[in-house]
């Protein structure tokens, strides 16, 4: 690994944030119109005494990307909040600061979506992996059917099934939520135990339906891999079935199965974001609905560009991760 | 290995000079052979059969509000029974499911042409074009298209129309096809036939349209396929968020009123189960579609998914 | 002749596909004697990879092989179970397979695929015991040490193509069948791969099977050459034999075109297409592209029959009774 890849790798991470923060700018802004002026000026007039504050706030936001500012200092001002991390405070939750809220949600969907995609990644990809090798049992190929199925169907669609089968009708796991109204958050066995019962639904939805995908995209892969040069020769030099499996096959195929972990990494965390919705699990995926619902425009450009830093530092750290598993890489970009 | 393989994979499909049966009996040979197709065209036909007869057998309007009495089980009057708000649950899917199809159609339709134009135009010209086009395409692709989509919803107000949603999430449809077909389109530049063409002197867009565009339009449906699925997912999530057409009963927004009433909990299971049904068997159906056009444009996979 | 290493009878290998079953071999026999070099030679498509294939049971589905009887070194290898065979593999009979194929794992470095070899076949040594056994097999095929430290990503073509012959020799099989080693080379790396070749042969004691289409190289190559056409072997004759006196028409029309072309061409210039081995020619399957073409030759097969000593060929043209 040479610095001269880490630089260009991070150019490309700044890249990706930027171009974030500027569609955050831009887009509300087509057509004239300003969507947070307005909703702060008519979030202030119902406000009343609670929500006093808010008029400092127009007062604050008309100084900085006012209409009579001109463009290009708007999106100076802006760009030099994003790059602070100052998100300004929350509309609708006045006067709670958009930064705090995120960092409140955040552990719930990072723990969330860690946990699950990166154990639905080793176990889709081991049962790939024996699915698409000749030499496995034949009982596995039934497995291919259900997991077509499961791969087709979006995450929060086997949410709602498992919420009625699992939850309303059996009583196995709570409804909804991240843990009971009511009860203490405090690192206590009994707490976390609550905790953990209330994310087996939500993890459940994500990981039968990954599982699926990610065991098909391995199954190719390792079909592929049966057709290189390499596979048919370690056969002839006479290795063990296992160590062909291993070194050869799966080793391989692990390379375009990493790449598709860091590109999925975004796809997941917004189709988890229903699937938190429906849970109400306390995640960035509830509060931003509820910030859509709230019309709350802060909230939602916090959240979004939060989860695109988040994800440009997932691609990145992948990146960095890959030269040591595919000897290529570092050698070609050297 | 090497030495067989030039003969049997050299043979063309029988159908040159053989009459129309034999033209059919090699079709159906080759539909049990990619049964996935068969599966999922099935699936879709299926959908399209119950929409059919669905508009025969009961009055649309009835997707609207107040239109029967809300919140009754399903009966022989109302076969899907009724939601809170007094719509017809079967004419809710029967209206919804084309909507939710237009959808994907058209994004699906956009994606794929504004995708697959860049595609051509990038893979076969390559220099600096590709890389402008590669370059936005890979940053694109790494930014998940509904945050991007949500900030876009937001500005409208009152949620966009059916008409404007199929636009808004079409214009993001592209990235993925022009990735895939770009791929594609520098495979085949490669090949003898292609090289031929342009040493004879063709020009670019002829020899796109002639030999590229051909060869490619298995490879351009299952790309289709795959994005209308895209879109639909992508508008149903929309929808869910509450940043869909508020007044259409489409898939989504039917799934939105679910989880807003929290029909769920409250033990009206014919509310959520026609939904979920239909995109179930919708997203498997297309995804069955995809991997059997899939097949047919790379038969070297054949028999192995 | 010395007492042969490889018999091969009657060896039939067919590819099952959805209009039939392609005859990639159809009853192939020959024998290579110890320390022989023997060659196979025809145009692609003649089966003569297949054979490789076939020596060591690596025909994979839809190809099988139909029949027939492999010995080597007195075994019978279509007797051996899976597990006998693989250890029979590398141990008893290596392949070098074609130059140009990405033969080595892209993500392993080269010692650690030789190490792979060697572990598998029951090699149990220290650490530093396999890196010498490892630098002096890189070493006896000409390469430095180092070199098992590297990627094959940056070895060049020969390099790798050295690393194969390494690990074929790494346990001094008695066959080695080398498929188109050369293949996707350059032509002076060329004659050094065949040379090393011959000199990892001679170090062994080994037999060695050169598969080729280049008869410029093979006839400098090997002793006896096998010629293969459409499945079949058509002539097996001492190379100098071969040169001098070439009984099968095909062979002839091979060695026209070599002399009277570039040494290093494909044959060619020979009219007609190669036959389809899904639905092969009745008779003698040159017969469409035969310049002496008879009626005989329509109606049936040659046998491969003995026409001097050690000179078989399988062609009407020679009646046994006048030959013999």
């Amino acid at each position: 690994m040479t610095a001269d890849y880490v630089a260009k790798r991070f150019g490309m991470f700044l890249v990706i944030v930027w171009l974030a923060a500027t569609v955050n700018f831009f887009l509300p802004r087509i057509g004239g119109q300003d969507p947070v002026r307005e909703k702060l000026i008519q979030q202030a007039a119902i406000g009343g005494n609670v929500q006093a504050g808010l008029e400092d706030m127009v007062a604050e936001y008309d100084a900085k990307f006012g209409l009579n500012t001109p463009l290009w200092r708007q999106y100076v001002a802006y760009v030099a909040d994003m790059a602070r991390f100052d998100f300004n405070y929350s509309i609708a939750n006045y006067p709670r600061r958009v930064l705090d809220m995120i960092g409140e949600a955040l552990p719930w969907t990072v723990g969330l979506l860690l946990t699950t995609t990166l154990f639905s990644w080793v176990i889709g990809g081991l049962l790939g992996a024996f699915l698409g090798w000749p030499r496995s049992p034949k009982f596995l190929q039934f497995l291919m059917p259900p997991l077509l199925a499961l791969n087709a169907i979006p995450f929060f669609l086997l949410g709602l099934v498992l919420i009625y089968v699992l939850a309303f009708r059996l009583r196995l796991f709570p409804l909804s939520g991240g843990y009971t109204a009511g009860s203490f958050p405090a690192l206590t066995p009994a707490f976390i135990g609550n905790v953990l019962s209330h994310s087996v639904l939500p993890a459940l939805s994500i990981v039968l339906v990954s599982i699926g995908g990610w065991a098909l995209g391995m199954r190719a892969m390792i079909v592929t891999t049966q057709g290189e040069d390499y596979v048919t020769y370690a056969d002839a030099k006479g290795l063990k079935g296992r160590t062909i499996f291993l070194r050869y096959a799966v080793r391989n195929a692990l390379l375009p199965q990493t790449t598709a972990l860091a590109l999925v990494l975004g796809q997941l965390i917004s189709g988890a974001v229903l699937v938190e919705v429906i849970f109400s699990y306390p995640g960035i995926g509830t509060v931003l609905y509820k910030a859509i619902r709230g019309s709350d425009f802060y909230l939602v450009q916090g959240i979004v560009f939060i989860l695109i830093v988040a994800i440009g530092v997932a691609t990145f750290a992948l990146d960095l991760l890959y030269p040591l598993l595919d000897p290529r890489i570092s050698y070609r970009r050297a | 290995m090497a030495g067989a393989v030039p003969v049997w994979t050299a043979q063309k499909r029988p159908r040159e000079r053989g009459g129309r049966q034999e033209a059919a009996v090699a079709t159906l040979g080759y539909v049990r052979r990619n049964p996935s197709l068969l599966v999922g065209s099935l699936f879709l036909l299926a959908l399209l059969l119950f929409v059919v007869v669905g508009y025969l057998t009961v009055d649309p309007s009835e997707a609207s509000p107040l239109s029967v009495r809300s919140l009754q089980p399903p009966s022989a009057d109302l076969p899907f029974g009724s939601d809170k708000q007094g719509r017809n649950l079967y004419a809710v899917m029967v209206v919804g499911t084309p909507l939710t199809l237009r959808i994907g159609l058209f994004a699906g339709l956009l994606g794929v042409g504004l995708g697959a134009s860049l595609a051509f135009v990038a893979g076969y010209y390559g220099g600096h074009v590709d890389n402008v086009i590669k370059a936005i395409v890979d940053v694109g692709l790494t930014i998940p298209g509904l945050l991007i989509l949500i900030i876009i919803g937001m500005k409208a107000r009152e949620g966009l129309s059916v008409n404007q949603m199929a636009l808004v999430v079409g214009a993001l449809a592209w990235l993925y096809p022009a990735r895939t077909i770009r791929s594609q389109v520098i495979t085949l530049k490669q090949r003898g036939y292609v090289q031929i063409a342009r040493l004879s002197g063709m020009g670019g867009p002829e020899v796109i349209v002639r030999e590229l565009l051909p060869n490619l339009l298995p490879y351009l449906g299952a790309s289709l396929v795959g994005s209308v699925s895209a879109a639909v997912l992508a508008s149903i999530g929309l929808e869910v968020l509450g940043l869909g057409p508020f007044e259409a009963p489409t898939l989504g927004m039917t799934l939105y009123w679910v989880n807003y009433n929290a029909a769920i909990v409250n033990g009206w299971w014919w509310w959520w189960v026609p939904p979920i049904v239909v995109i179930a068997v919708l997203f498997v159906g297309l995804f069955l579609v995809a991997v059997g056009l899939d097949e047919v444009a790379n038969p070297r996979v054949r028999n192995r998914v | 002749m010395k007492p042969a290493v490889l018999e091969v009878r009657d060896l039939r290998v067919h590819y099952h596909t959805s209009r039939g079953a392609v005859r990639a071999v159809d009853g192939v026999g020959f024998d290579v004697g110890e320390e022989e070099r023997f060659g196979l030679v025809g145009e692609s498509g003649s089966g003569k990879s297949t054979i490789a294939l076939a020596l060591l049971r690596l025909i994979r589905p839809p190809g099988r092989i139909e029949g027939g009887r492999i010995a080597l070194d007195g075994v019978d290898v279509m007797g051996l179970s899976e597990e006998e065979m693989r250890r029979a593999r590398l141990a008893k009979v290596a392949l070098v397979a074609q130059g140009a194929m990405n033969s080595l794992n892209p993500v392993l470095r080269v010692n650690e695929q030789i190490r792979d070899a060697l572990r598998d076949h029951g090699v149990r040594l220290s650490a530093r015991a396999f890196e010498e056994r490892v630098g002096g097999l890189l070493e006896s095929v000409g390469l430095r040490r180092e070199v098992g430290g590297m990627f094959p990503h940056e070895l060049s073509g020969g390099m790798k193509q050295r690393v194969c012959i390494a690990v074929a020799m790494s346990l001094r099989p008695k066959l080695i069948i080398a498929d188109e080693p050369t293949s996707a080379l350059d032509v002076v790396v060329q004659w050094q791969i065949m040379d090393t070749l011959r000199r990892v042969q001679e170090e062994l004691g080994a037999a060695v099977i050169l598969i080729g289409h280049d008869m410029g190289l093979m006839a400098q190559a090997v002793d006896r050459l096998g010629v293969m056409y459409a499945g079949k072997l058509v002539e097996v004759v001492a190379v100098r034999d071969l040169f001098r006196r070439p009984l099968h028409p095909y062979s002839q029309l091979l060695i026209g075109s070599l002399t009277s072309l570039d040494r290093k061409s494909e044959p060619r210039g020979i009219p007609g297409l190669p036959p389809s081995l899904l639905d092969p020619p009745t008779g003698c399957p040159f017969h469409p592209r035969c310049p002496y073409a008879m009626d005989r030759c329509r109606r049936e097969a040659p046998a491969l029959l003995e026409h001097a000593p050690g000179h078989l060929a399988a062609c009407h043209l020679y009646p046994r009774e006048e030959v013999a």
